[in-house]
């Protein structure tokens, strides 16, 4: 295909998305249920894509995504709470007076300040996670593969089961979490359903000029080969730990986008399970792919939250009650095209290739591959990703 | 050019290297000779600061550079092709080369085409993917990778280990190839008789001490070499 084309499709692309979310603006009140999978979407894909960045780009087996999102969560939710509702929210212990003082300094800034601050936000809770993955980062990343998960694993669950400590009631809310969380801001004049499509869009655009960069190159020789890579003048602990630091800055991020999101956080929400969600997302979407953890995040969700409904509710054919029809059946069947998708494309949809035109275009022949038993010359040869 | 005095280093609790001294000459070919276990490798690996020394000093350029991490030692000049070539196997040919100058920031232009100059071999497959290449593309693939980081001194840890005769023949015309454009080599081999051709001094290592020395024709003669390593009966 050629450049030209190429392009043109891209833009096609970009169109098309920029008309859904015009249209799902228009129709918000009909299309509740599509505008919050999608939304949800874009905040997993952040953080797929940053667990990638570190799992699938650095060859680090981390398991520490739900603490550093809560921290990002937590940290976003804190500053953007308005401070009449803070007696409400911290009913129980009250609130600590130098939040509550910080809190009437912000809101006492001019407007255009206060515009900012939940970008602000979002921005300090990924600081925060940043400096707890490069103090965590020292010990922790000269451990390697499931010591490594392991240690990452704990780290998430101190952090959440600090935040939900009676000590850090009056910060935190301890175990009642936090509510009242304000929505998405608006981005720009744009209407505040474009926010985290946009901040996905550019956190995973600032990722992917990472991973190209003479540093993803680095990353990438430190997963294939740690001691030849040393033997290049890499520095194994400066690269590991610039990629953790990353890492946990975007997983931050899509933490804080998550409270916006629920509107509501507490540390249950945080637990090892969202972890093992986001793994999944990676896994299905192919290790080492870019695009394909974007893609397996909007699959995922999608799957989860909306294309299994009917089977949580009774099915009934002409007068037959289908069995198994009830609330978590569609988990069930969830699992089991889990199973499928992993026996089938071993590597994730995308392998380790990357989304690309020319992939789009060969597609059709691959369907009709499917389907006749003499296989394509490109598809024998190898490659999972279209 | 390197003055390894009375090095000593542990490898795997025990010492591998006990205290052995000897100096590659700039512009020169020095190998090392001994079997499996003399410590030859981690004589290499301590050089290129890989493994943490014991003792003794190693001195590059008139500067010591034991003790300094491997990005500095690699930013000093000496590079390693690692033993058993280990290139990255699901990066491409030319992101291979890439990272061999990883520290460099200057335009690499130049030495990729030196590098494919030396390999034509290289710039046919350079959107392969590494691991896919054969042994001997691959051994290539490592030297070239290594002699990205424009090195003065590149030390190489038996590039002929599990290649056909005849593809060792090669890679040794080329090791003595990139000796004539002025990088010094320190060799380490098993194959003693292709080393000690192409050297211009040996040492022989045996469990961590150096036994024997002398020029690579002289060790091909000597009688306790071709015994132990060259398979020929003593007269």
């Amino acid at each position: 295909m050629k450049k030209g084309t190429k392009r043109i499709c891209s833009l096609v692309l970009l169109v098309l998305i920029a008309l859904l979310l015009f249209w799902l603006e228009a129709n918000k009140s009909g299309q509740g249920m599509l505008i919050s999978i999608l939304q949800k979407s874009a905040i997993l894909a952040i953080v797929a894509v940053s667990m990638n960045l570190l799992n699938g780009f650095t060859g680090l087996f981390s398991l520490g995504q739900a603490g550093f999102m809560s921290i990002g969560a937590y940290i976003t939710a804190i500053l953007t709470i308005p401070v009449v509702n803070l007696d409400g929210v911290y009913y129980m212990n009250g609130v600590a007076p130098w939040v509550r003082a910080l809190k009437e300094g912000m809101e006492a800034g001019p407007s255009w300040l206060q515009s900012v601050y939940p970008f602000l936000a979002l921005i300090v809770g990924g600081l925060v996670a940043a400096g707890f993955a490069a103090l965590i980062g020292i010990p922790v990343l000269r451990l390697k593969s499931d010591y490594l998960a392991i240690a990452t694993l704990g780290f998430s669950e101190i952090i959440r089961a600090i935040f939900s400590s009676p000590q850090m009631d009056t910060i935190t809310n301890g175990s009642y979490g936090l509510n009242k969380v304000p929505t998405f801001p608006k981005f720009f004049g744009l209407p505040s359903l474009f926010t985290p499509f946009i901040i996905a869009g550019v956190t995973i655009a600032l990722m992917v000029l990472l991973i190209n960069s003479s540093y993803g190159r680095a990353f990438k020789a430190i997963r294939e080969d740690e001691v030849a890579a040393e033997a290049m003048g890499i520095s194994l602990f400066r690269h590991k730990e610039l990629s953790f630091v990353v890492s946990s800055f975007f997983t931050a991020i899509s933490g804080g986008l998550l409270a916006m999101f629920m509107r509501s956080i507490e540390a249950k929400t945080f637990s090892i399970a969202l972890t093992y969600d986001i793994l999944l997302i990676v896994v299905i979407g192919g290790i080492g792919s870019v695009s394909g953890s974007v893609l397996s995040a909007f699959l995922v969700t999608a799957s989860k939250e909306w294309w299994l409904r009917f089977f949580d509710q009774p099915l009934t054919i002409g007068g037959w009650q289908v069995p198994l029809f009830r609330t978590g059946f569609r988990m069930v069947i969830f699992s089991i095209l889990l199973m499928a998708v992993v026996l089938f494309y071993r590597r994730g949809i995308m392998g380790n290739s990357e989304f690309s035109w020319d992939g789009v275009a060969r597609l059709p022949g691959r369907i009709k591959g499917w389907f006749s038993r003499k296989r394509p010359a490109h598809e024998a040869a190898g490659g999972d990703g279209i | 050019m390197l003055n390894i005095s009375n090095l000593k280093v542990n490898y795997g609790g025990i010492e591998a290297v006990k205290g052995i001294s000897f100096t590659v000459p700039e512009k020169s070919i020095v190998t090392l000779i001994g079997a499996n276990g003399a410590g030859k490798s981690t004589t290499l690996r301590a050089i290129a600061g890989l493994v943490p020394i014991k003792g003794g000093t190693i001195e590059f350029l008139g500067k010591q550079i034991s003790g300094l991490p491997s990005e500095k030692i690699v930013g000093t000049g000496i590079t390693l092709v690692p033993e058993g070539r280990r290139v990255f196997p699901d990066l491409t040919v030319l992101e291979n080369i890439k990272i061999g100058a990883y520290l460099r920031k200057d335009d690499l232009t130049d030495d990729i085409n030196w590098v494919y100059d030396l390999f034509p071999r290289l710039k046919e497959r350079s959107w392969q993917l590494a691991g896919t290449l054969s042994g001997g593309e691959q051994q290539m693939l490592a030297v070239g990778r290594a002699l990205m980081s424009r090195p003065k001194l590149i030390m190489m840890d038996e590039p002929s280990l599990g290649l056909a005769p005849l593809i060792v023949q090669g890679i040794f015309d080329i090791i003595k190839e990139i000796n004539r454009q002025g990088v010094t080599i320190l060799l380490i081999e098993q194959n003693a008789n292709l080393a000690l051709r192409a050297a211009d001094y040996g040492y022989v290592l045996e469990t961590g001490n150096i036994t024997l020395d002398g020029t690579g024709a002289e060790l091909l003669e000597n009688e306790d070499v071709k015994a132990a390593y060259l398979g020929k009966k003593k007269k």
